[in-house]
């Protein structure tokens, strides 16, 4: 398949159409060049198909997912990815749909993509999910790249800071990490930064490639070869970096505003999940934490990981009153170092809640971004997760580590 | 004439026996209808926007899942308007299916707490079966009024 070919991509839900998203789902597809397609099965199926699949459900619309699943499996229906969906809150179809995702995982090397919907689908998340789907259809070379080849660099423009990494023959040699301001402005000061540190001059460069927010808008400036929403990126930098290429693994990136829950396997992701609905699982909540508490952001984790956040109490997640618990606590005489742990245990916390209710959390745990160095952050993750939680190396650079990491299979192209 | 609600509800057979006996089937069939012939609305197959999983707060709380709410868009005005209702248990696919488990449930459940007239039947699977299920329908069906209400 080329990067031009339409994706055909099998949509296998279970009533989307009635749940007011389908001209949302049909639209997402339209802009990263897909079409949803139903794929055709044998109504007499139905009668057969809980016990072939060994899954029996009271909802026939259920049967129809594992029936859809199974022509696809099979090759009845040509797809070249599949969509799974259902309504977000249903239980009976949450274990169809995570059943349905593994037997074609399983069985198929058709890449698919799982989500559950309200009728209130964001736009942007949902297409972020079809780009994903359609760059492992039409990418799959490159997304089987394990070593970064030649010299290339990845632009990650993020809400909070912009990272540029720039990597050869599978090393690390320059790297630039700034807030974001300006979209282009912040990622040619952090490009220009890393060109320094790796000692190499901008027209050496083979290829580039953009993530993040403002993926479009720098791609187009500095002309790079890859253009990639975040989610692919940052699995493949994750297991990257981790070590961790094959099998399953779950990343959770906890950024400045947003964080991401990824399932991956074999280094393509699964399901996932975005969050940037509240700021109280962001990295802005430890950045307001730190300045209430008169340390530096990179002070915090070490003070949180001498404290015990049981000894806080905290009401509410969100970034204004959760902040005030915290001040209260200080007030009352609370240590620094409790409170501190506190607030790493709440951005935690609610990742879990509202994040990895909707994603298998296999090991190994990779936590990245710029949160990831913030210690106490992974220690409250391990302890409330009960396992143990990889933080790789430049873990803070894990879209632009990626994204170099993928854009060097244009060096050879 | 009785406006008759009928579960599955989208069933023709019960839709057409319905009819037969002189009464108003209350199917979703006629709802879908006005949907997808809806001009100014372009939202593929069935024509449900995000508004509609918000007209099915009337009978389901947020919490409940949108593909319940969104069928309950279509449904729930079907109750309100019935007077009577035939409820077939267990039901072959090819006989009618509304796909959504939780919404047949709710269907039932709203169905049988409204307080009109209600045949509760469970599918029949042979040709014994079958005679009595329609003739249990046609003496449901015949107990309704004939003259028009309105």
């Amino acid at each position: 398949m080329s990067e031009e070919d339409q994706v055909k991509v099998a949509l296998v839900s279970c009533g989307s159409e009635f749940a007011g998203v389908q001209s949302q789902l049909d639209s997402a597809a339209e802009q990263v060049n897909a079409k949803l397609v139903y794929p055709e099965m044998d109504i007499s199926s139905l009668d057969t198909i809980e016990m072939e699949f060994g899954l029996q459900v009271a909802s026939a619309d259920l049967k129809l997912m594992m029936a859809r699943a199974k022509a696809v499996v099979e090759g009845t229906a040509r797809v070249d990815g599949v969509f799974v969906t259902s309504c977000f809150r249903c239980a009976e179809a949450a274990i169809v749909r995570n059943e349905v995702r593994r037997y074609i995982h399983q069985n198929s090397d058709i890449p698919v993509i799982s989500y559950s919907f309200t009728e209130r689908t964001t736009a942007a998340t949902l297409l972020t999910r079809m780009e994903a789907l359609t760059t492992i259809a039409r990418r799959k070379h490159l997304l089987a790249r394990e070593k970064q080849t030649g010299l290339t660099v990845g632009l990650d423009s993020g809400s909070t800071t912009t990272k540029a990494a720039i990597m050869r023959d599978n090393e690390l040699i320059g790297e630039g990490w700034v807030p974001t301001v300006n979209v282009v402005e912040s990622a040619r000061k952090a490009y220009d930064i890393a060109l320094e540190q790796a000692g190499i001059k901008e027209e050496d460069v083979q290829a580039i490639g953009t993530t993040g927010y403002g993926r479009f808008l720098l791609g187009e400036h500095f002309n790079a070869q890859l253009v990639q929403e975040e989610i692919t990126v940052n699995s493949k930098g994750a297991v990257y970096l981790a070590g961790t290429q094959k099998g399953p693994a779950t990343v959770i990136d906890i950024g400045g505003m947003d964080n991401k829950a990824i399932s991956v396997e074999d280094g393509i992701p699964g399901m996932f999940t975005m969050g940037g609905i509240c700021a109280g699982a962001s990295g802005r909540f430890l950045e307001m934490t730190a300045k209430r508490l008169g340390v530096e952001i990179t002070e915090l984790g070490k003070l949180a990981v001498k404290g015990m956040q049981a000894k806080v109490e905290m009401n509410s997640y969100c970034i204004v009153f959760g902040i005030q618990s915290l001040v209260n606590s200080l007030a009352q005489g609370s240590a620094a170092q409790d409170v501190a742990a506190a607030a790493c245990h709440s951005v935690v916390e609610q990742i879990f809640e509202q994040q990895l209710q909707e994603v298998e959390v296999k090991e190994p745990l990779i936590l990245v971004g710029g949160s990831s160095l913030i210690e106490g952050i992974p220690k409250a993750l391990g302890d409330l997760l009960k396992i143990d939680v990889v933080v790789p190396p430049h873990s803070q650079l894990i879209g632009a580590v990626g994204a170099a990491l993928l854009a060097s299979g244009y060096v050879e192209d | 004439m009785t406006k008759v609600f009928i579960y599955p509800t989208n069933s023709l057979i019960l839709s057409d026996l319905i009819e037969r006996f002189g009464h108003t089937p209350l199917a979703v069939m006629g709802e879908i209808h006005d949907k997808i012939t809806t001009i100014g609305i372009d939202s593929p197959p069935l024509n449900i926007t995000p508004e509609d999983p918000k007209h099915g707060l009337k009978y389901a709380a947020v919490e409940v899942p949108a593909g319940v709410r969104g069928r309950m868009s279509l449904i729930g005005p079907l109750i309100d308007e019935a007077e009577a209702a035939i409820i077939v248990d267990d039901a072959a696919i090819s006989f009618g299916c509304m796909g959504c488990a939780r919404t047949n449930e709710l269907t039932k459940f709203l169905t049988r707490d409204k307080g009109i007239p209600v045949l509760e039947l469970v599918y029949p699977y042979s040709d014994a079966e079958g005679k009595e299920f329609v003739y249990k329908i046609s003496e449901f069906l015949d107990s309704l009024p004939k003259e028009d209400r309105s």
